[in-house]
């Protein structure tokens, strides 16, 4: 089923490319459906997913290089699904608001396909090299996408956005050979690049028992890459100029999906391979997101061109994720996954209406415009939601994500975890005011004032297929926003496993490949969230009633994570512990 | 000085020189080299007999020598290894790989060199006996740990591509290629003459092997011997590999030879050279300690300048020149850290980096030859805009290769990278790997550039640059394509049928990494 979800469009792209060129409208109509087909299956993947194991699901094993230990090996669990279903919902949006691309149709929507299936390759990829293999290979369509069809100084932005990314991800590559050795290392030298594999052993502490002094090294190795994916500060040059210069299905899918494969690498791969060195690295990182978070609000304020102010403003969401991310609490790690999806959503949701009204008027600087909400209503309407879910109003998803972000690293800066103080998640917090103020400053800038530009009274406001596009971003925004629950419910367990990879000792940390291995999310015991070890059981029957066999969580544990934390009951003496530990 | 009183022996014993046991010989193993070497002086009776303009039939017969020749190679790979004529030739799977290779190489230097001579109004029947005896040459080298084979095999090798990167006589910049490859190339011979005779001075003997028994034996003066011999043995092979700084030729031959000529130099010769350093420094693994520092240091020479140079290149084929040098300076740091390590993959990442590497530079090459028209060429980047237009197909196999170059997966550039990555970790020289990593990231920047370039429409004001391409032209490209794809998707295969190492085996010492 993942397979088919990678290669489906893999496949489109490829039949794409074997028709004539002049057949653009057979083209545009075949690529569009192939990437419904796509959504499609994904919902049915979406449908069947159980909420309630962080273990992964629709697994596909096979070999491919064995005298490497490197397989073809795929699955998917709370965190990847929604990345899943918010790549296959965006390249359908991309593509059908694509269809004004009137030159050269054929590669244009073909690339767009070839990404799809990259992105989800990232997503699915449950082995190191393969993981690697869909990373860089999303490089090269984006790479045509903005060198063709982008803006004025196209190939500039293409050049540095591709040389910043791959400058990032070789050293990943170094990092995971390393990897793979050092499982040899503990594994009668056989190497594996099975993800599963890798994080047994350093849940049962064996992986880095004779290379601790190695774990910082090969976990900032792979930090880099997803740092400039993300991009955080001072990574995150190539970012506007990326963004700025794409052509707006680019923009749509880079802000969308490709940032993710950032903040999705750091949960997948960093906090459950590395967990020593990631509670070392919670200060560094947090610093990064914090100044990223600030630094992208304040340049965001001073640009005099809407895309770039956008750009720079997913510098700032993607800091918040990683603020979420590297609080290390539950509510911080649920708060950035949920963020991914939100910024996903709306950010997307601005480019593709930036996009709309550039088709009309071919500029983007704020003095063009002014007073056009007049002239166009439906479109103000919709940027106005949209805009809102990107400050975070309450009510639309926004909110959700950056309030759980703020709430998990409010939580770990309260209690002075890894060496948090309260100051991180104050200056944080500002980033939300700096958020409202420059995206209500551009809403008032291009909307209201007076109509006076002779070029603004002819616009037309938006077509119906226009709104119908939109409306579906907005649709996600709102429902995201009054009934997150949709969208959390299938990360909890994930996120809950995730954090307890990172925060546990060796040995008490859950296990992937460990059928036996449980998070009790269904329970409203008051130790919600811990990590129990339940009845063997095969993954088909996971939905029925959980069976607690043996609870193995120290009792500390009990009293963080789950949905209704008191911050009170989390104990500095706790988390001093924690650090005595990791010092 | 007991070094030369054992050569004092050894005349004494051997009054007669020429009274000696005729070596025995198998046949099987000779085979390969008589049946490429006939083929080329058949074409060559051909081209006298009947000298026309059109030299399909030539091509014809090369092609099927070749094909005889990769099945006679075949046909020994999986025999375990032997050596026959009194040590002189060594047939085993790693031999028999990097033949393979050569002979693919040609090949698909023959399949698209017709068409492009033609354009470039130098069609002469000459051309393949000439490549033919190079590959000759080359598969020599693969296959010996005889100091005088591998001379011989070298200067066969260089000879013909001496006159091949001249061929264009009416072009000044082939005929200052030609001499400069000539001029520096005799150079190099020298230097690798003295060092073998050193060698001979320090061992008594012509084989490789002896090397380290003398140096075990320890005999006075013997060692030094052995230090300025192997050094000078490395200095002539660097000249060959182009290893920095011996490579001030690689970048003007490159681009003034004819470029089916260029591709055949930076594939086959290349091979070749890393097939004959393989040995040499295989079989002298135990006196690493005199070679290992230099030639580490040579490697990040290689990997940087190579890089950091090609970065202001603004002629294709120029630009190329410069990654084939930094491609060899990946190359060796594979070589040093298989050496290093002798328990592992050394033996298969060496056929899979070259292999890989030899295709896809030949299918870049093969591209960058559509630009030659009406007897001239101009291999700037600029001549490439417009490739999309003419030919779609051949435009993305370009990128494919550029990608494969620069190790993107999933094509065998990525995989082969990987190999010398898994190889340097293991051989604790971590920190090489990371340079190469950096050097990775560097040469982004110009390989993007040819990718680029081929995907730009053609500007108005400047005339397409690019002829139509043959089908032969694209035939030898797709071939290029499917093996870069397939040997980077299936390589378990791939080491199964050549009967290289192919097992899992990793780990490494932690504490060297502190």
């Amino acid at each position: 089923m993942l397979s088919l979800i990678t290669f489906l469009p893999l496949l489109g792209a490829i039949v794409a490319l074997l028709m004539p060129e002049s057949a653009t409208k057979a083209i545009k109509a075949w690529t569009i459906g192939i990437a419904t087909a796509t959504f499609g299956v994904s919902l049915y993947v979406l449908s069947q997913f159980k909420a309630d194991t962080f273990h992964f699901q629709f697994i596909e094993k096979y070999k491919w290089i064995p005298q490497f230990g490197i397989s073809y090996f795929m699955g998917v669990d709370g965190i990847a699904i929604w990345l899943i279903a918010l790549t296959t919902f965006l390249t359908v949006i991309a593509l059908i608001f694509s269809t004004y691309i009137n030159k050269r149709v054929r590669a244009y929507f073909a690339l767009i396909l070839f990404l799809e299936s990259a992105m989800l390759g990232v997503f699915v990829s449950l082995d190191l090299v393969l993981f690697y293999t869909f990373f860089e290979f999303s490089l090269i369509p984006m790479f045509f996408l903005i060198n063709i069809w982008g803006g004025e100084r196209r190939t500039y932005a293409a050049f540095k956005f591709f040389i910043y990314t791959f400058a990032g991800s070789i050293f990943m590559l170094v990092g995971m050979v390393a990897l793979a050795n050092l499982y040899a290392n503990v594994n009668n030298g056989h190497l594996s690049f099975n993800l599963l594999d890798l994080q047994s052993a350093a849940a049962n502490g064996t992986l880095w028992s004779n290379a601790m002094h190695l774990q910082p090294f090969i976990f900032w190795l792979f930090a880099l890459a997803f740092l400039v994916k993300c991009p955080a500060f001072p990574f995150h040059t190539w970012l506007p100029d990326a963004h700025v210069e794409a052509p707006t299905a680019g923009s749509v899918i880079l802000a969308g999906v490709l940032l993710k494969m950032g903040t999705y690498g750091f949960l997948r791969f960093c906090l459950p391979l590395f967990p020593e060195a990631t509670r070392q690295a919670v200060v560094p990182i947090m610093i990064l997101a914090v100044v990223g978070i600030i630094y992208g609000a304040i340049v965001a304020a001073v640009q005099p061109d809407v895309k770039k102010l956008v750009a720079y403003s997913s510098v700032a969401h993607m800091g918040f994720v990683l603020l979420g991310i590297f609080s290390l609490t539950y509510n911080g790690l649920l708060g950035g996954s949920m963020q991914q999806l939100n910024h996903g959503i709306s950010t997307g949701a601005l480019f593709l209406l930036i996009g709309l009204i550039y088709e009309r008027r071919h500029t983007r600087q704020f003095k063009d415009y002014g007073g056009i909400k007049s002239q166009m209503p439906i479109f103000a309407t919709l940027f106005l939601i949209v805009m809102l879910s990107s400050v975070g109003l309450p009510g639309l998803n926004g909110f959700i994500g950056e309030f759980l972000a703020m709430l998990g690293a409010f939580e770990a800066c309260f209690n002075g975890a890894y060496g948090l103080n309260l100051g991180f998640a104050v200056v944080a917090g500002f980033g939300v005011v700096l958020a409202a103020v420059y995206l209500l400053y551009m809403f008032q800038q291009m909307f209201y004032g007076k109509n006076e530009n002779p070029e603004n009274k002819r616009l037309k406001d938006l077509k119906p297929w226009e709104i119908a596009i939109v409306c579906s971003l907005v649709l996600f925004a709102v429902w995201g926003g009054l009934y997150p629950k949709t969208f959390l419910a299938p990360m909890e367990a994930s996120v809950q496993a995730t954090r307890l990879m990172v925060v546990n000792e060796p040995g008490l940390r859950p296990m992937w490949n460990k059928a036996t291995d449980e998070i009790d999310m269904a329970g409203q015991s008051s130790d919600k969230g811990a990590f129990v070890e339940v009845a063997p059981r095969s993954l088909s029957e996971v939905g029925g009633p959980v069976e607690i066999k043996n609870v193995i969580a120290p009792a500390n544990l009990h009293m963080q994570g789950g949905g209704q934390v008191n911050v009170k009951t989390q104990t500095k003496e706790h988390f001093a512990t924690r650090q005595g530990e990791t010092n | 000085m007991r070094g030369f009183a054992s050569q004092t022996n050894w005349r004494n014993q051997s009054l007669k020189p020429f009274d000696f046991a005729f070596p025995e010989l198998n046949a099987a193993a000779l085979l390969p080299l008589a049946i490429l070497a006939i083929t080329g002086i058949l074409a060559l009776i051909i081209e006298m007999i009947s000298p026309k303009r059109d030299n399909n039939l030539i091509v014809g017969i090369s092609i099927f020598g070749l094909f005889a020749t990769a099945v006679s190679i075949f046909t020994q790979i999986g025999n375990p290894a032997y050596t026959t004529g009194a040590g002189m030739i060594i047939s085993d799977s790693f031999g028999s790989a990097l033949q393979l290779i050569v002979v693919v190489a040609t090949s698909i230097t023959v399949l698209f060199s017709e068409s492009y001579l033609r354009e470039k109004r130098i069609p002469f029947g000459e051309f393949y006996p000439l490549l033919l005896w190079s590959a000759t040459g080359a598969l020599i080298m693969c296959v010996t740990t005889n100091l005088l084979m591998l001379f011989i095999g070298l200067e066969i090798l260089s000879v013909a591509l001496y006159v091949l990167a001249g061929l264009s006589r009416s072009e000044e910049k082939s005929e200052e290629s030609a001499l400069k490859y000539f001029l520096l190339g005799a150079f190099a011979s020298g230097f690798l003459l003295y060092g073998i005779a050193l060698l001979y001075g320090a061992t008594g003997s012509l084989q490789i092997e002896n090397v380290r028994l003398a140096w075990v034996q320890n005999a006075e003066g013997s060692r030094i011997l052995i230090g300025f011999g192997l050094g000078l043995m490395l200095i002539g092979l660097s000249f060959k590999a182009s290893f920095v700084p011996f490579h001030q030729w690689t970048p003007d031959v490159y681009q003034g030879a004819p470029t089916n000529v260029t591709a055949f130099m930076a594939s086959v010769s290349k091979v070749a050279a890393v097939a004959a350093l393989w040995r040499v420094l295989s079989e002298t693994s135990n006196v690493q300690a005199i070679w290992m520092p230099a030639l580490t240091v040579l490697a990040v020479l290689t990997m940087t300048v190579g890089n950091l140079v090609a970065l202001v290149q603004k002629d294709v084929k120029r630009t190329l020149g410069y990654s084939s040098i930094s491609h060899a300076g990946y190359i060796l740091v594979g070589v040093l850290a298989g050496i290093k390590n002798h328990s592992l993959n050394g033996s298969a990442t060496i056929p899979y980096y070259l292999l890989s590497y030899s295709i896809m530079t030949i299918g870049a090459f093969a591209i960058v030859s559509l630009v030659a028209k009406r007897g001239s060429e101009n291999t700037r980047f600029e001549s490439l805009h417009g490739l999309w237009k003419k030919s779609p197909f051949l435009a993305v196999l370009l990128i494919i290769f550029v990608a494969s170059l620069l190790g993107m997966p999933p094509t065998s550039g990525f995989l082969a990278k990987f190999y010398i990555f898994q190889d340097a970790v293991r051989a604790d020289m971590g920190w090489l790997a990371l340079v190469l990593a950096l050097n990775s990231a560097i040469s982004v920047y110009y390989y993007l550039g040819i990718a680029y370039a081929a995907t730009v429409p053609d500007t108005e004001d400047a005339p397409l640059a690019i002829v139509t391409p043959s089908v032969s032209v694209k035939v030898a490209c797709a071939l290029c394509a499917v093996i870069v794809i397939g040997i980077g998707l299936f390589v378990s295969p791939l080491m199964d049928s050549l009967n290289l190492p192919n097992q899992n085996v990793g780990g490494f010492e932690t504490s060297a990494m502190k």
